[in-house]
C-alpha cells in the first residue's frame, strides 16, 4: 500500500493506487552513538523477549516472576515479624542458579541466533564497526542481568522504606543497605554477562550455547568444593577464586563486606586474599570482554 | 565523477591463493556487471569494496572515498545483498528491514516509513508481516534486496542477487534491478556467473576470470556493428558467395554457413534477390546477434 502523501492526493477517481514511485531520502542520519544504542536497546529487548514470539518470552518472564516473588516475600515477612530475613547481598547471592540460567537463554539468544541465520554480514556492510556490535550486545545483558536482581531488591527497599518504624532515618538507613546492594549486583551482572556471552558467541546453535553456559559455571562449582577441604589455610581461602559464583561473592565481601554480610554469614571466608579477589574478578570480565572482542573481529568476514 | 576505480588492485590468502591480480578498473554510475566464473575474485572484490577485508596491494576508491581508510563513510553510502542465505526466520521482513535501517542510522520513524517503502518497491506487501521462515526463496531474495535500499544508498552491491531463482523469478529480479538502476537513480554492481542474464540489463561490464581482468567497457562498445544474417542453402554454397560478393556485399564462410554483415533492411532484399536467381534451396536465413560471450572468447583467443 503506498503511503498517503501529500503527492498521491490530487483529483482522482477514489480507489486508484497511486504509485508515487521511488523517493529518495533526504532526512537525518545518525551517528555511531546513536547506532550503537539503537542496538543496546534492542539487545535488551530481545533479552526479556520484547517484539519476539509469545514462545521468547516464556522463559526470561518465569524468571522475572520468580525473583520478583521472592522479593516481596522477604519484605513481607520483614514487615510482619520486623526482622531481615536475608539481606540485599543475601539474596543476589540465594537467586544466583536463576541468574545462570537465565544468562543460558539470553545469552544465546542475543548472539548465537545471529550467528546461526547468518545475518552477520547484514550488520558489518553497514557503517557500526564490528566492536561495538559485541560491546552493544555485552551492555545489553549486563543491564538485563542488573535489573533482573536490582528491581526485586528495588522492591525490597519500598517495602522496607515504607514498613519502617524510624521514620526519615530508617528509610535513609536502608537506602545505605541498598546502595551496595545495587553495586553488588552490578558486579553479578558483570561477571556473569561477559562470560555467558563469550561462550555463547562460540556457537550458532542455541541448544549447544546454553549447555556451555551452564557447564562452565557449574563445572567449575566442584573445584571449589575440593579445594575447600584441602589441608591448606592459604588453599581454602582462595578456593573461591576457581568458579564465577563465589568468585563475585568473594570480592563483594572484600570490598564491601559489613554493607553486605553480617559476620559469617556469607559462607565463604577469604581471609586476607580480598584483592586477590578483586583483582581477579577484574581480569576475568576484561579478559573475557577482550576475547569476545577478538571473536568478532574475525566472524563473518 | 568515477563511481569505482580500482589501481593495481591484489589480494592473496596466505600469500598463496591469488583472488584478485592487478586488477584496474574504473567505471562510471549505471548498471554494472560484475562477471565472472565461481572462484573468479568475485565477492572478494566486493567486500574489498565495503572495506571488510583490506586489499594486500593496490588502490581502490568507492563513490570517491577510499574504503581501507574509511570505511563507515563507504558504507553509509552502500548496500550490499549477500549471496548467502542471511535472513532470521523468525523475524517478520518488516521488523528486520526496519531494525537494519536504524542500524544504518535512521531514526526511528524513518526506518520504519523506509521500511515499508523498500519492501513495497521490491513488491512484498502484506506478507512482510509474516515469519521470513515462511518465504519463498524468490521472496527471501526481496527481502535481502530491500534490506540493502532501506537507508536510500548511492549504489548497491549484488551479489548474485537471481541465485536460487526459477527462470521467472530470474527475470523479475532483473526487472527490478533494471528499475532500481535507471528509475530510481542507484547505480547497481550486479555480480553473477550467468553473462546472459547481466549483459540484458547492465550499461557497462566487467568481466574477471581467475581474479584478472578480461575486459570492462560499456556494453554498447562491446556490441556495436555485430548484427549478421546466417544464410544456410542445401547446394550452391559456393555460387551464392561469388554472387553476393560480387553485390559487393562482405561475405564470410563458417562451415556450412555464410555469414553477411546486416547493414540495413536492404541486405535482406539483396541476399533473397540472389538465392531466387540462383534458384537455390534456401535453408535458412536468420538473423544473429552477436553474444558478448563471443567477443571475451575472441578476446581470450588473441590473447593466448
Amino acid at each position: 500500500m503506498p503511503e498517503p502523501s501529500s503527492a498521491a492526493v490530487r483529483p482522482a477517481p477514489t480507489g486508484v493506487i497511486h504509485d508515487i514511485g521511488y523517493q529518495r531520502y533526504e532526512g537525518p542520519r545518525l551517528g555511531r552513538r546513536h547506532v550503537f544504542g539503537a542496538l543496546y536497546l534492542h539487545g535488551v529487548r530481545t533479552v526479556f523477549g520484547f517484539g519476539r514470539s509469545a514462545k521468547a518470552k516464556i522463559f526470561p518472564w518465569l524468571v522475572v516472576g520468580i525473583v520478583t516473588l521472592v522479593a516481596v516475600a522477604l519484605a513481607a515477612i520483614r514487615s510482619q515479624i520486623g526482622e531481615v530475613v536475608a539481606t540485599y547481598a543475601q539474596f543476589a547471592d540465594s537467586m544466583s542458579w536463576l541468574v545462570i540460567f537465565f544468562v543460558a537463554v539470553a545469552a544465546p539468544e542475543l548472539v548465537s541466533r545471529d550467528l546461526r541465520s547468518g545475518v552477520l554480514p547484514l550488520y558489518f556492510s553497514r557503517p557500526l564497526p564490528r566492536t561495538d556490535y559485541a560491546l552493544a550486545k555485552l551492555l545489553a545483558l549486563v543491564t538485563a542481568l542488573w535489573l533482573l536482581l536490582g528491581g526485586p531488591q528495588l522492591l525490597m527497599f519500598l517495602g522496607a522504606a515504607f514498613t519502617t518504624k524510624d521514620g526519615m532515618s530508617g528509610v535513609w538507613n536502608e537506602l545505605l543497605d541498598l546502595l551496595p546492594g545495587l553495586l553488588y549486583a552490578g558486579l553479578w551482572a558483570a561477571v556473569f554477562a561477559s562470560i555467558g556471552l563469550l561462550v555463547a558467541s562460540l556457537t550458532g546453535k542455541r541448544a549447544f550455547a546454553a549447555g556451555g553456559v551452564v557447564a562452565v559455571f557449574l563445572m567449575t562449582t566442584p573445584i571449589v568444593g575440593v579445594l575447600s577441604i584441602l589441608p591448606s589455610r592459604a588453599a581454602n581461602e582462595l578456593a573461591g577464586l576457581a568458579s564465577p559464583t563465589t568468585l563475585v561473592r568473594g570480592t563483594g565481601i572484600w570490598a564491601l563486606g559489613d554493607l553486605l554480610f553480617d559476620d559469617g554469614e556469607a559462607g565463604l571466608s577469604i581471609g586476607g586474599f580480598g584483592p586477590v579477589y578483586a583483582l581477579a574478578a577484574v581480569l576475568l570480565v576484561a579478559g573475557a570482554t577482550a576475547l569476545l572482542l577478538a571473536r568478532y573481529r574475525k566472524v563473518a568476514s | 565523477m568515477t563511481l569505482i576505480a580500482t589501481q593495481s588492485l591484489t589480494k592473496t590468502y596466505g600469500g598463496r591463493v591469488t583472488a584478485l591480480a592487478d586488477l584496474t578498473v574504473a567505471v562510471e554510475p549505471g548498471i554494472i556487471g560484475l562477471v565472472g566464473a565461481n572462484g573468479a575474485g568475485k565477492s572478494t572484490l566486493i567486500k574489498i569494496l565495503l572495506g571488510l577485508i583490506a586489499p594486500t596491494s593496490g588502490q581502490v576508491s568507492v563513490l570517491g572515498i577510499d574504503p581501507t581508510t574509511d570505511p563507515a563513510a563507504v558504507r553509509a553510502r552502500v548496500g550490499y545483498m549477500p549471496e548467502h542465505d542471511c535472513l532470521p526466520p523468525d523475524l517478520s521482513a518488516a521488523e528486520l528491514v526496519t531494525h537494519l535501517g536504524r542500524m544504518s542510522g535512521l531514526p526511528r520513524t524513518a526506518a520504519r516509513e523506509r521500511a515499508s517503502e523498500a519492501l513495497r518497491h521490491v513488491g512484498l506487501y502484506e506478507e512482510r508481516y509474516r515469519p521470513v521462515g515462511g518465504y519463498s526463496t524468490g521472496m527471501k531474495q526481496r527481502v535481502k534486496l530491500a534490506q540493502a535500499l532501506v537507508h536510500d544508498p548511492d549504489l548497491l552491491l549484488l551479489d548474485e542477487p537471481t541465485n536460487g531463482l526459477d527462470p521467472a523469478g530470474r527475470d523479475a529480479m532483473l526487472a527490478l534491478v533494471h528499475r532500481i538502476g535507471t528509475e530510481f537513480g542507484i547505480s547497481v554492481l550486479v555480480c553473477s556467473h550467468l553473462l546472459g542474464e547481466v549483459e540484458r540489463i547492465c550499461d557497462t561490464l566487467i568481466a574477471i576470470d581467475g581474479g584478472k581482468l578480461l575486459r570492462a567497457d560499456h556494453i554498447s562498445a562491446m556490441t556495436e556493428a555485430t548484427d549478421v544474417l546466417a544464410v544456410e542453402v542445401s547446394e550452391g554454397t559456393e555460387e551464392l558467395a561469388a554472387r553476393l560478393t560480387a553485390l559487393k556485399l562482405p561475405v564470410a564462410r563458417d562451415g556450412r554457413l555464410l555469414l553477411v554483415p546486416l547493414a540495413d533492411d536492404r541486405t535482406y532484399d539483396l541476399i533473397l534477390g540472389a538465392v531466387a536467381e540462383l534458384d537455390l534451396p534456401l535453408h535458412r536465413l536468420d538473423q544473429r546477434r552477436h553474444r558478448v560471450a563471443e567477443l571475451f572468447a575472441a578476446r581470450e583467443l588473441t590473447n593466448a
